[in-house]
């Protein structure tokens, strides 16, 4: 039976990792290797490096944090912020990613999902969609710029755009969640499924271990992602699969 | 010395990488006399059938290949890498494989999500060398729409997926295939390439 993923994510900024990390013995907290190495001992499923810096200027960092992740890591790596073209994909693929997450381009030029898609594979191809419900709580908007910006685009009509351009998985952030802690967006990651077919990831609201219970028993999504969480070593990857499987949910454990 | 074959089918570095964690040194290249050399092949792959194989013929290495797998040097294909070890693949096109495993490789046939994407139990069929180091149960790491339909004497492993039976490990004498990715199936990837490192004298 297919696992539900827990996937940890690492905000990076000029390669180091932003948010507070205080693991023990850790010799450079700051370090996205060390961590990412961390998580994968305790059984993360995959690992996600979001830079958010979102520009590629400085691509020699990039290269060489996403070279040397991929030599320590045995998981997948997920890359995402900043992507504007195939060149950045091809940058990202060949230092050794396994997938790509677009956001802001995906919405600016649709085309590339597909390009990106027809030359690497849909497997590679993440779209990663932040949504805000509308004020008269009539379905939701798509928002770009981290959030700052509203397109007015639909979200359930633009996920199964992505699905049809070739888009192997939606990361669907609720910004009305994201940061308040207090468990996933259940309505918005239903509203979501109920129209696609590829993997969906939950992402936004992930405050304590059951949140991530809670949303894979009452949605059918494929992975959680989660940072605060682990990030402050308040549940171990760990922690979460035991939880997870006291309650029936297929999870892959060190046993 | 372990060579992956370099054709052109997406990143062999992983590949490379996850035996270099296992104190393994894998040498990549498509140089005919350095695979004629190696003591275990290793064919990767990422991409599509029709691409895998025009290249194959292109870098000229289906006569090596062959030629090795007579001299029964263990070949091990991962993901696309396997699926060309069949006869044949309806990815894109009509395609001839390799040709060294029976059956045929097709869109899987399920109720489920395609892509078959993220980790599964593997379910064993018979005995092999290959997973000797791990148990039945064991989580590995899967990205695939296609799939093999092996013969049942070939068939080593395999994983549910909805309502069907997807083909996981397959093997014939030292000629073996892995659908899913033990380059990024954490601590059990690691023990199946040891398996095969072990294979290789």
């Amino acid at each position: 039976m297919l696992a539900k993923r827990i996937i940890p994510c690492l905000d990076i900024k000029d390669g180091k990792v932003v948010k507070g990390v205080n693991f023990e013995g850790l010799k450079d907290v700051g370090d996205p290797i060390e961590i990412a190495k961390r998580y994968d001992q305790q059984c993360a499923d995959e690992v996600v490096f979001l830079d958010i810096t979102a520009t590629y200027e400085n691509r020699d960092i990039i290269k060489d944090l996403i070279q040397r992740a991929a030599s320590e890591l045995s998981i997948p790596l997920t890359v995402g912020g900043g992507i504007r073209s195939l060149d950045d994909f091809r940058m990202i693929l060949s230092s050794g990613a396994d997938k790509v997450s677009i956001n802001s381009a995906a919405i600016q030029h649709p085309g590339l999902i597909k390009q990106a898609a027809d030359e690497f594979g849909v497997q590679c191809v993440v779209v990663a969609v932040d949504a805000k419900k509308r004020k008269d709580d009539d379905g939701y908007d798509v928002y770009i710029a981290g959030g700052r910006k509203n397109t007015g685009i639909d979200l359930l009509k633009w996920v199964q755009q992505c699905e049809q351009l070739g888009a192997g998985e939606i990361l669907l952030t609720s910004m009305d969640k994201d940061g308040t802690r207090d468990g996933f967006d259940i309505e918005m990651l239903n509203a979501v499924l109920d129209v696609v077919s590829i993997p969906v990831i939950a992402s936004g609201g992930c405050g304590d271990k059951e949140d991530i219970v809670e949303v894979f028993e009452k949605t059918n999504c494929d992975g959680a992602l989660a940072a605060s969480l682990f990030h402050y070593q308040e549940a171990t990857i760990d922690d979460v699969k035991a939880l997870c499987a006291q309650h029936h949910i297929p999870v892959r454990r060190n046993l | 010395m372990i060579v992956i074959v370099d054709y052109n089918v997406g990143n062999l570095m992983s590949v490379q990488n996850a035996f270099l964690r296992i104190g393994v040194e894998a040498v990549v290249s498509r140089d005919i006399e350095v695979i004629r050399q190696a003591k275990g092949i290793v064919l990767p792959g990422v991409g599509t059938f029709p691409v895998a194989m025009e290249n194959l013929i292109k870098y000229q290495l289906i006569d090596v290949l062959q030629e090795r797998k007579e001299a029964g040097i263990p070949i091990l294909g991962i993901c696309l890498g396997m699926q060309i070890l069949f006869e044949k693949g309806y990815e894109v096109q009509e395609t001839q494989g390799l040709r060294f495993l029976k059956g045929e490789v097709k869109l899987m046939n399920v109720s489920e999500k395609i892509p078959h994407m993220g980790w599964n139990e593997l379910m064993f069929v018979k005995k092999h060398p290959l997973i000797q180091n791990i148990k039945e149960g064991d989580y590995v790491y899967f990205v695939h729409s296609y799939m093999a339909f092996p013969s049942d004497d070939e068939l080593v492993a395999y994983c549910e997926y909805g309502d069907q039976k997807i083909t996981a490990i397959v093997a014939k004498d030292h000629v073996m295939g892995c659908q899913f990715h033990p380059e990024k199936s954490g601590a059990i990837g690691q023990k199946i390439l040891l398996a095969f490192k072990e294979m290789v004298q």
